[in-house]
């Protein structure tokens, strides 16, 4: 009995250390965002690196997403004659899911890997005893930052993202489907819901956080030098994919359910 | 002065303990620092010396005993509190530890600029006089850390830690990995900022010669307890065996070296 019960403990505790030390981490972040002071100059690189620098990948990811989506879809409604439906597939299918999640699963490989490797970096160096010692916490300095770009600037991108995938499907629709194109846009224009696009641009937010808190949460806990922060990137692209996926399901069902 | 004087230390050990899981680190160091005195604290490599710092900046939380500077107490202490005492201490850190994301003089103006106590051209003019003070031209403020050499990360670190007169500084390994003209040249450099601010000082070191250079009065920390202390000259004619060996570097005696 005892050998199949002091493992599965094991793991039970060291699972509910992680959860709380996560959750004690989220909170404080959360809690200095809203107490200054912040520092702007820190704020302003962050948006730079998160919202500019991020969008050519989540350009490219949602033209081919909206191109292949008409592509499809395609294929499956001539067989019903309800070729009509396409604009209206593309807009909502992109704004409500694609839209957020391939875009929030883009910057999390990009954003979530960059400051895990950065604040780590950060950790095994000093560099944030540094910061404490000179008095500065590196909470505000480090973490806030990363949070509140993440947060305004994820929703800017999805709905760059939004445009920019219904251009895709509207160009393989007019010149390779043979769709009217005017027919097309105020087709894609009378079936765009408000809700849609906030319920995305919600859950862009949301993931802005998820990918920010991953990345600062793993950086600032990485331990034991170069393999330590190889360890801590991985972690945070992949547990910022998988909560990713997971709030998209809960907030869909909060707004559509 | 030495143990017992009627003025209150700068800085109060008493019975400081951290271990890591099964392994006690520190076990009740008692120690004391004076106003203006340069202390050493020397011990090999592994016997707790960083801890000893870390606690005393609250980096680490100490698991038992007290630590007062200027009789207030550290332990325990959070947020704001710790913010004003820790910005009364400069830190020169091992590898220096400067943000590699901003350039020199951004590094050496860090806290002004962090307060907005100076605008930029004012920090950076701040900034170059600093590392006037240490030796190194103006053409460096502009460099970034992974541009400069051992010797000159020190020196940066240097000018960061004494840029707003502390009046307590802490040295981590300061010649580490350094040449022993470069390792002099720190050493110089240290001695002067503490003697030119009046501050104190405490140096944790393993390399004797810097040891000599620096210090008024050396501690030696060997198994988590201080069991040496006293001025540099009476070092060699005490017949502390602990120390014998240390300073002489055999790997016989009662130190216990893993082969």
């Amino acid at each position: 009995m005892v050998p199949v019960v002091t493992p599965l403990g094991r793991a039970l505790l060291a699972f509910f250390e992680t959860a709380g030390r996560l959750t004690i981490f989220a909170v404080t972040a959360l809690w200095h965002c809203l107490r200054g002071p912040w520092y702007l100059r820190m704020i302003g690189r962050q948006m730079l690196e998160i919202g500019y620098y991020s969008l050519p990948v989540v350009a490219l990811t949602a033209i081919f997403t909206g191109m292949v989506l008409a592509l499809q879809s395609y294929t499956g409604f001539t067989r019903f004659s309800a070729e009509s439906a396409i604009p209206n597939v593309v807009v909502v299918s992109l704004t409500r899911e694609l839209g957020p999640v391939l875009a929030g699963l883009m910057v999390a490989g990009r954003i979530g890997a960059a400051m895990a490797a950065e604040i780590g970096t950060m950790r095994v160096t000093e560099q944030i005893d540094a910061l404490e010692t000179l008095a500065t916490n590196p909470f505000k300095y480090l973490v806030v930052p990363r949070i509140i770009a993440g947060v305004t600037m994820l929703p800017l991108l999805v709905l760059i993202a939004d445009i920019i995938g219904v251009l895709g499907g509207y160009l393989v629709s007019t010149t390779q489907l043979g769709f009217n194109s005017q027919s097309y846009l105020q087709n894609t224009w009378d079936f765009m819901e408000f809700e849609d696009v906030f319920s995305g641009l919600v859950k862009a937010s949301v993931f802005g956080y998820l990918i920010a808190l991953m990345g600062c949460y793993h950086g600032y806990h990485s331990r034991g030098g170069a393999q330590g922060v190889g360890t801590a990137t991985t972690n945070a692209v992949v547990s910022a994919s998988i909560l990713i996926l997971s709030f998209n399901y809960l907030i869909t069902g909060l707004f559509f359910g | 002065m030495s143990k017992g004087g009627t003025k209150t230390p700068k800085i109060r050990i008493r019975g400081l303990k951290k271990a890591f899981g099964s392994n006690q680190v520190l076990d009740g160091i008692d120690l004391d620092i004076a106003s203006g005195e340069s202390l050493v604290v020397i011990g090999g490599s592994g016997s707790g010396k960083s801890v000893l710092l870390k606690c005393i900046l609250g980096l680490l939380q100490a698991d038992e005993g007290s630590i007062q500077i200027d009789g207030q107490e550290m332990i325990g202490l959070a947020g704001r509190d710790l913010e004003a005492v820790r910005s009364r201490i400069g830190m020169l850190f091992q590898n220096a530890a400067l943000f590699d994301s901003l350039p020199v003089w951004r590094n050496v103006a860090f806290l002004p600029l962090a307060k907005r106590q100076m605008t930029k051209g004012q920090a950076r003019k701040f900034a170059i006089e600093r590392l006037a003070a240490v030796g190194l031209e103006p053409e460096v403020a502009d460099l970034f850390p992974a541009e400069l050499s051992g010797g000159m990360r020190k020196r940066v670190g240097l000018a960061r830690a004494i840029a707003v007169e502390p009046e307590i500084l802490f040295f981590d390994e300061p010649t580490t990995g350094l040449d022993p003209i470069m390792g002099d040249l720190i050493d110089r450099l240290i001695r002067k900022s503490v003697s030119e601010l009046g501050a104190t000082g405490l140096t944790i070191t393993h390399d004797m010669d810097s040891a000599r250079r620096i210090s008024d009065r050396i501690a030696m920390l060997y198994e988590g307890k201080i069991v040496w202390q006293g001025p540099m000259q009476r070092i060699e004619e005490e017949g502390n065996p602990i120390v014998k060996q240390f300073i002489s570097g055999e790997t016989d005696g009662p130190i216990q070296v893993l082969h």
